[in-house]
């Protein structure tokens, strides 16, 4: 058990190394240095730049060194917490994304959470009542949701919602408290705007999932198994949610790790549609505004994000599957 | 001996409605398991013996359903009076089929290898069947479960109740499945192939526990097997079945000494013995099971039997009739036919 | 009914299998494999609809100039954000499809332009018209449209889903983008095949360290969120590249994420064959590995191969539509999908002009087949299952 503990967060850490390596690529690539592209900026917006203060600089992120060098320096420098300046914005990379980490994360988990609630009952019911109404029903609607992208869906729901009632659905808070300072009413009015933008990221993943789920109780419906318990008497209702749904459970866990990346991905696009105050916006102008220490930051924090919420969801599938914890596969 | 039948199974008719057509996989078999008495069902895949355990217990799969036919569990209360319910006529989802099933019937299905669920204990699994039928403590169930391992064979039974499935070999499962079916002193235990995924040592050793069982328990067992030699060393009567119906029926010695059916003949034939003469070739019976869609006219056994009687047994379908005293068949060798022609 | 457990064979393994088999049973024994995946496919309704329907739009990518009847670059101040137009098939009871004129005014109180069809001016639609110059399939020379009107002015007058704040002409535009959106993926999807076969046939085939790499590989690209890595690798893309430059970049991009899926695929393929007992056979009767990878295994896992593929292509599409949409991905003049959409980021303007979000339609329609096609696919993949 503990072995596995250790292979996945070995594992966890080399991603976020591997994130690392990219998100420094990603500051490296568009031509020219960042000190220079830096150093000019801040000359046309009339900052006085002394020549020790460029020349620090350099020597901070070593520029003159060899590639991986500069690299280590950069992870260096993070790891002192300092994730550099923003260009565009002339604040510490850290100043700006702040808030909207904790945002992202909150409609990420948000939809999360709907895709597992929705997916699981909905999933159950069309295996245990195949071929029913309400099954084709779902798989009906299930695969529209896959195959609409989820800024389509979001689109489509703006417009709607514009048209049919002349609000702007998107954000995340009320205008009062746009500027206001955190509050258990500021929380409060945020929880109620969660859910549509959970909806909206959560649709393609609810799709998948109760596919997922429906195919996989399928197959644990007849194994025989049930047909044991039911001859030992259990009524139906708790056999199936004890024995052939904790199976299939298995692989529908698993799918987390991949849906909790697919997730963050679609929020980036999704906050771009609804407006809201995510790091997805941020990442956009940062990236067209060729803002690489922003971009590269904001970059490094979604993998780091990402691979936290993938380990947690290796830890929980090795509790629900006593094979996992004994190591020992069939 | 003769004392009412503790189960009667009774035309019992079991239909699997599919989409390619209607597989009839009981069409009408008849039987009767004696208290404390051993019967066997024995028959080639396919002819009905398993769905008939799980129809007695009531846990046919959609598309399949009962169709007719009467199961009677005869129940003889304190004051000695006996009564009669028709498993047949109960709500298959309802507290009192339930009740049944694995309370007064158990079943030991064949795969040893999947019937447990590899997420819970093996203990877990025992303790919720008792404590689904008996209105006792946890502690006392899971005592009660140990002292049911011991009496299995399972070496040091309190460590063993807290191991998973998967942690035990097919014999030691087989075994904890036995004390799971024993677990409510059911008064029938079925027992759906269960030495036919275990190695030969194994097998004689799972059919020796359950002979022990029963000899102490006095409950009836009903052992299916597609195997004459288990039957030979377990059953007290037989009950051979061919494509979802009874062929013929007996006391084992009857059956083994005087089969009547040809189908039966060429079944007792068909097994290999140490006797034979050396490198020669394995009677087999012609032909194979037909298709379940396309099922033969007039005696389902006709096409592979090397004594049927043309313009007869392809129209006509025999009924089980008695052989003399205590044997029945279905052939016309022994009856004339005296219904129309089936379609 | 379950087949016999392995222990029961000696038993019943004696009987004669061949006596009683049907003619349909028949047929199906000697049926080659791609013939029973071709009957199974054939079932799956759905399947062979999507089939059909995916075609269509590939003939339209290839027809786009035929099918549209304006000159999709060409932009006009005085056609802004005109909305859809219907066709009237009938004439006072004759067949004779027309549109109205549209008269453009200023709206005295907002100053913008609005335009009102005049029932009295009826512009009839003409088939095979002339209209724009284009080359077909970029070789021959031609003006021929399936529609337009008599002057081949067709730009002017007809605007069957509108136009946007350019004066484009929004049916036109649509039918052009098919090419980049369809091909996009078709293109990403090769790459990702190419990378996924090689690396998961190395993978399957090898096994150990290389295995345990390769693995190692593919279970973090699949942790990191594509679509940040993307942007960031997209956002580098040289801002005077071309749109072809621009074009192959973005496959690049896309497929050196999206080869992980295929991959696993054929690495499962790999393993479950490699303990199959007909290659164990093939092996143990001196078969060399080229020829039992080549005859014994490929047939098996190609079928499963091309199901992955079909999956793996919407996402590709999805994926081109959302990073042109977001600005980062092909970048006008090129016309996608997503490009057409960019159109719509502003809620404001899609309130107001609502046919900005056509785009929408084809890419939900070409996702939706691509998935039923692959699922039909993979379920026909495994025609012995």
């Amino acid at each position: 058990m503990l072995t596995y503990i250790i292979r996945r967060f070995l594992l966890a850490l080399l991603t976020i190394a591997s994130i690392s390596v990219l998100s420094f690529a990603i500051i490296q690539l568009p031509p020219g240095d960042y000190v220079t592209a830096y150093i000019a900026q801040l000359a046309s917006s009339g900052v006085d730049v002394t020549p020790e203060f460029a020349e620090n600089l350099r020597q901070q992120y070593g520029l003159d060194s060899p590639i991986y060098v500069q690299y280590f320096k950069w992870m260096e420098q993070i790891a002192r917490g300092n994730f550099g300046r923003s260009l565009e914005w002339q604040v510490p990379v850290l100043t700006i994304i702040g808030d909207r980490l904790w945002l992202t994360m909150a409609v990420s988990i948000s939809a999360v959470l709907f895709t597992w609630g929705l997916a699981l009952p909905i999933g159950i019911y069309s295996a245990v009542r195949q071929y029913s109404i309400a099954d084709y029903i779902f798989t009906f609607v299930g695969f529209i949701g896959l195959a609409v992208p989820s800024f389509l869906l979001a689109l489509i729901l703006m417009y709607l919602g514009f048209r049919y009632f002349g609000a702007n659905i998107g954000g995340l808070f009320s205008p009062e408290y746009l500027q206001a300072d955190w509050s258990p009413a500021k929380v409060w009015d945020l929880i109620k705007h969660l859910p549509l933008p959970a909806l909206i990221l959560g649709t393609a993943g609810t799709a998948q999932l109760i596919r997922i789920m429906r195919a996989n109780l399928l197959d644990e419906l007849r194994k025989p198994y049930v047909i044991t318990a039911r001859a030992k008497g259990m009524s139906e209702f708790r056999l199936i949610l004890k024995y052939p749904v904790r199976a299939a459970l298995n692989p529908f866990v698993s799918t987390l790790g991949y849906l909790f990346p697919f997730i963050i991905s679609g929020s980036i696009i999704v906050a771009l549609v609804l407006g809201l105050p995510t790091i997805g916006p941020l990442l956009l102008r940062a990236l067209v505004a060729q803002d690489m220490f922003l971009a590269g930051t904001i970059v490094l924090f979604l993998g780091i994000l990402t691979v936290l919420g993938t380990f947690i969801s290796d830890i929980l599938l090795m509790w629900i599957d006593p094979r996992i914890r004994f190591e020992r596969r069939e | 001996m003769n004392s009412a039948p503790i189960l009667t199974v009774d035309n019992l008719k079991t239909y699997f409605f599919t989409d390619e057509g209607t597989v009839k996989a009981v069409d009408g078999a008849s039987f009767a398991v004696q208290a404390g008495k051993t019967v066997g069902i024995v028959g080639e895949s396919g002819c009905g013996k398993s769905v008939t355990a799980l129809s007695i217990l009531r846990i046919i799969q959609r598309p399949g359903r009962i169709i007719d036919g009467e199961i009677l569990l005869r129940r003889v209360d304190g004051a000695g009076k006996s009564s009669e319910v028709d498993l047949a006529r109960l709500d298959p989802e309802g507290g009192e089929i339930r009740a049944i099933r694995g309370g007064e019937i158990a079943l030991v299905f064949q795969e040893p290898m999947t019937s447990f669920s590899p997420h819970y204990t093996i203990g877990n699994q025992i303790i919720e069947t008792i404590q689904l039928h008996q209105d006792i403590s946890k502690a006392e169930a899971r005592n009660r479960s140990i002292e049911l391992l011991r009496m299995v064979g399972i070496p040091r039974p309190e460590r063993r109740i807290d191991e998973y499935p998967f942690e035990l070999s097919g014999g030691l499962r087989q075994r904890v499945m036995i004390a799971m079916a024993l677990s409510c002193n059911p008064r029938i235990l079925i027992a759906d192939e269960p030495t036919t995924a275990l190695d030969v040592t194994t097998q004689a050793q799972i059919l020796d526990l359950l002979r022990e069982i029963q000899e102490r328990t006095r409950m009836s067992v009903i052992i299916i097997t597609h195997d004459m030699g288990v039957i030979a060393e377990m059953a007290d009567d037989v009950i051979v079945m061919y494509l979802g119906r009874v062929v013929e029926s007996g006391p084992v010695d009857e059956i083994f000494h005087q089969p009547k059916h040809p189908y039966t003949q060429a079944l007792l034939r068909s097994i290999p013995s140490i006797f034979a003469e050396p490198r020669s070739k394995l009677p087999t019976i012609a032909g194979s099971i037909p298709h379940p869609h396309n099922r033969p006219s007039g005696c389902p056994f006709h096409p592979r039997c090397n004594e049927r009687m043309a313009g007869l047994c392809d129209v006509y379908a025999p009924r089980l009739l008695p052989i003399g005293e205590r044997q029945m068949a279905s052939c016309f060798l022994y009856h004339e036919p005296e219904e129309a022609p089936q379609a | 009914m379950s087949p016999p457990p392995a222990a029961s064979r000696a038993f019943e393994g004696e009987f004669d299998e061949a006596l009683v088999t049907t003619a349909a049973e028949e047929r199906v024994s000697v049926a080659t494999q791609w013939q029973l995946m071709w009957w199974r496919f054939r079932k799956h309704r759905l399947a062979v609809f999507s089939s059909i329907v995916i075609a269509v739009f590939y003939l339209v990518a290839i027809f786009a100039d035929f099918l549209a009847y304006a000159d999709p670059h060409k932009t006009e101040a005085f056609r802004s954000l005109i909305a859809p137009q219907p066709i009237h098939f009938f004439d006072e009871g004759r067949f004779s499809p027309h549109v109205f004129a549209l008269i453009g005014k200023r709206d005295p109180r907002t100053f913008k332009r609005v335009y009102e069809p005049d029932p009295e001016q009826k512009i009839a639609l003409r088939f095979f018209a002339q209209g724009y110059e284009y080359k077909f399939l970029g070789l021959f020379p031609t003006n021929l449209h399936l529609i337009g009107v008599d002057g081949g002015n067709a730009e002017e007058l007809i605007f069957l889903l509108g136009t946007d704040q350019l004066g484009r002409d929004l049916w036109s535009r649509l039918m052009i983008a098919c090419r980049l959106s369809l091909t996009i993926g078709l293109a990403g999807v090769t790459l990702s095949l190419v990378l996924g076969v090689l690396l998961g046939g190395i993978s399957g085939l090898y096994g150990g360290a290389i295995d345990t790499l390769i693995q190692r590989v593919i279970e973090i690209l699949r942790s990191i969120p594509t679509i940040p890595l993307w942007m960031g690798l997209a956002a580098a893309m040289p801002r005077d590249w071309g749109v072809v430059q621009v074009y192959f970049a973005i496959t690049v991009i896309l497929s050196l994420i999206g080869w992980t899926d295929l991959a696993r695929v054929v690495r499962g393929r790999f393993l479950a064959l490699r303990e199959e007992d007909f290659v164990l056979a093939a092996e143990l009767a001196g078969v060399g590995q080229m020829r039992i990878i080549l005859r014994h295994m490929a047939p098996s896992f190609l079928s499963h191969i091309i199901a992955a593929t079909t999956l793996a292509l919407p996402n590709m599409i999805i994926s081109e539509t959302a990073l042109s949409f977001l600005g980062l991905g092909l970048r006008p003049p090129a016309v996608s999908w997503g490009v057409l959409l960019q159109d719509a980021q502003n809620i404001q303007t899609v309130a107001i002009s609502p046919w900005l979000l056509s785009a929408a339609l084809p890419v939900i329609i070409v996702i939706l087949a691509f998935n039923f096609l692959g699922d039909g696919l993979r379920d026909a993949a495994d025609p012995y299952g």
